[in-house]
């Protein structure tokens, strides 16, 4: 009897063990362990495969850059980038012999991008089946998410593959970010969205102290975003707080900023001047 | 030519009647299915990640299709003894070679022409268009590739013994080929002499197998048709190494002996 209840109780702790792992973990987790996260890099990049609709290095194509990830999101390029990323595409070169040169017919050869309305869609199952091979992976949630509300107009799909991608890394600003454009933009929110950034402002600084050196350009957005919005909102001296705090991040224009800047100050200058003055709105009802 | 369609159609029955296309068919469309049954996002119009799902399936089961009826063609006429009867008739040699060709040539078209009609099926149910140019394109050039493939494994089966070393080599063969045959150039570039002449020179020998692959191109991501020239061109080109091949065969069936 001591034997059966001593070894009950040692199995007990094993067997609910088991079963939290049942639980929380998919049979593929269970089945590949870390290589999941092998796949799931191999499913992003598939993602962009689709995105430059097939024109992409192999892994034979030696002595190329891979293209950063990032370019997927990106809506405006200025020349330069443009230039940069087509040098960085360039990875055929010219072609070597006739063998070289006739075969380039039958493969994408030619750089570009999903262009035509609704094509974007293509790349969305690479990017579910990366997120659920390794939820950790954060850019998958914003490149995700991105293509969902900006080309497909999938506002609740975004914000559900984001809240997702939240769940699984609570810590992460980017997510925030993603969100906070996503209330914003789509849901025109703009209170809701300033909740949910400085929420991405206290976990970029959170980040930072903890040494996890987080990306500079998303404080640099998220700041952007919040002096935006306060100034829209007429708080004029918090917008000059987070303007100071975007130029101390050496911003790529900071001539425009500190312009920025200067009319805030001035419209600050002007709004105690209104309280001042006699006769004023505020001393009025006062009296 | 009659005795060299007689013997096609014999092989054509023989494939119909074995499992291997059924089970590969079945599969590949079982397997397209489940994924097409996935929902990504409610968006039901995605297409391309099933396309080249269902495309890789064709072509890994058309290479088995056509690697396994033709590498047992030759080694089976042999073991049975049934070659004797047939080169009595009188079949020449060469008329055995061109109708065990044919018939596995033709063979792989028609399932191919199964296949490709799922996949249509498959592509309508979801983006509600069929660019016929470009299924005839992927179909034709794929075509041609496997007759340079069933020539390969003909030939094969004249230079070893047993036919399971034969599509077991030729299957590595080809895809080596059409996996890294492209890149030879690159690597004999890095090299040094007298190794660049060498690996330049099987660069320059090998059959580009991967010029008919246009499922990126053609199929997957919408990059328009091959220039119709260059599908010509190269179907000239595959005809060349498949008459090759099949020469080759012909020279080593024409001296062996039978009875061993």
């Amino acid at each position: 009897m001591a034997v059966c209840f001593t070894l009950g109780t040692c199995l007990q702790l094993r067997v609910e063990k088991w079963n939290t792992r049942a639980q929380s973990d998919s049979l593929l987790a269970i089945l590949l362990g870390d290589g999941q996260r092998m796949f799931a890099n191999h499913f992003f990049t598939k993602a962009d495969v689709y995105f430059h609709s097939g024109y992409y290095p192999s892994w034979m194509d030696q002595g190329m850059a891979t293209p950063d990830p990032g370019h997927m999101t990106e809506e405006h390029h200025d020349e330069h980038e443009e230039a940069e990323h087509e040098k960085a595409m360039d990875f055929l070169g010219a072609p070597k012999d006739w063998i070289d040169r006739f075969g380039r017919n039958f493969f994408p050869s030619t750089h570009a991008h999903l262009d035509k309305p609704g094509e974007s869609r293509e790349i969305l199952p690479w990017l579910r089946l990366s997120a659920d091979m390794d939820p950790q992976r954060i850019q998958t949630y914003t490149v995700g998410a991105f293509w969902l509300r900006r080309e497909l107009g999938k506002v609740d799909e975004a914000e559900q593959f984001l809240r997702e991608g939240l769940k699984a890394n609570p810590d992460s600003c980017e997510i925030l970010l993603e969100l906070g454009r996503l209330y914003d933009e789509n849901r025109h929110n703009p209170v809701h969205a300033g909740n949910l950034m400085q929420l991405a402002l206290r976990r970029w600084d959170e980040q930072e102290q903890a040494q996890k050196k987080p990306d500079e350009g998303i404080r640099l957005q998220v700041l952007i975003f919040l002096s935006h919005v306060e100034e829209e909102q007429g708080n004029f001296r918090q917008a000059l707080h987070y303007r100071e705090l975007e130029l101390s991040l050496s911003p790529p224009q900071p001539e425009i900023v500190k312009q920025q800047i200067e009319e805030l100050r001035a419209k600050l200058g002007e709004e105690k001047r209104a309280e001042q003055t006699p006769g004023s709105k505020s001393q009025t009802l006062e009296k | 030519m009659n005795t060299v369609l007689a013997l096609s159609q014999v092989v054509i029955k023989e494939l119909y009647r074995r499992k291997d296309f059924y089970v590969l068919f079945v599969l590949t469309a079982l397997i397209t299915l489940v994924m097409g049954s996935a929902n990504f996002f409610n968006d039901d119009k995605i297409v391309r990640y099933l396309k080249e799902l269902c495309l890789l399936l064709i072509w890994i089961s058309a290479l088995f299709i056509a690697v396994g009826a033709s590498a047992r063609q030759i080694p089976a006429e042999r073991e049975n003894r049934t070659i004797f009867p047939l080169l009595a008739k009188p079949v020449t040699r060469g008329q055995v070679v061109a109708g065990k060709f044919l018939g596995c040539w033709l063979a792989c078209g028609i399932a191919l022409l199964m296949f490709y009609g799922f996949l249509g099926a498959v592509s309508i149910s979801r983006e509600h268009e069929w660019l016929v140019l470009n299924y005839f394109q992927a179909l034709w050039l794929q075509w041609i590739f496997l007759a340079i493939v069933i020539a390969l494994v003909l030939w094969g089966s004249i230079v070893f013994t047993a036919p399971s070393s034969n599509a077991t080599i030729c299957v590595v063969l080809v895809i080596g080929i059409w996996g890294l045959g492209r890149y030879l150039n690159h690597v004999a570039l890095q090299e040094r002499e007298p190794l660049r002449s060498v690996i330049y020179t099987i660069y320059f020998l090998i059959p580009h197998l991967e010029w008919f692959d246009v499922r990126d191109k053609v199929m997957i991501h919408g990059r328009g048709l091959v220039p119709w020239v260059d599908c010509f061109l190269a179907t000239l080109y595959g005809a060349a190494y498949t008459l090759l091949f099949l020469f080759a065969t012909w020279l080593g069936f024409r001296r062996k002996a039978l009875n061993t």
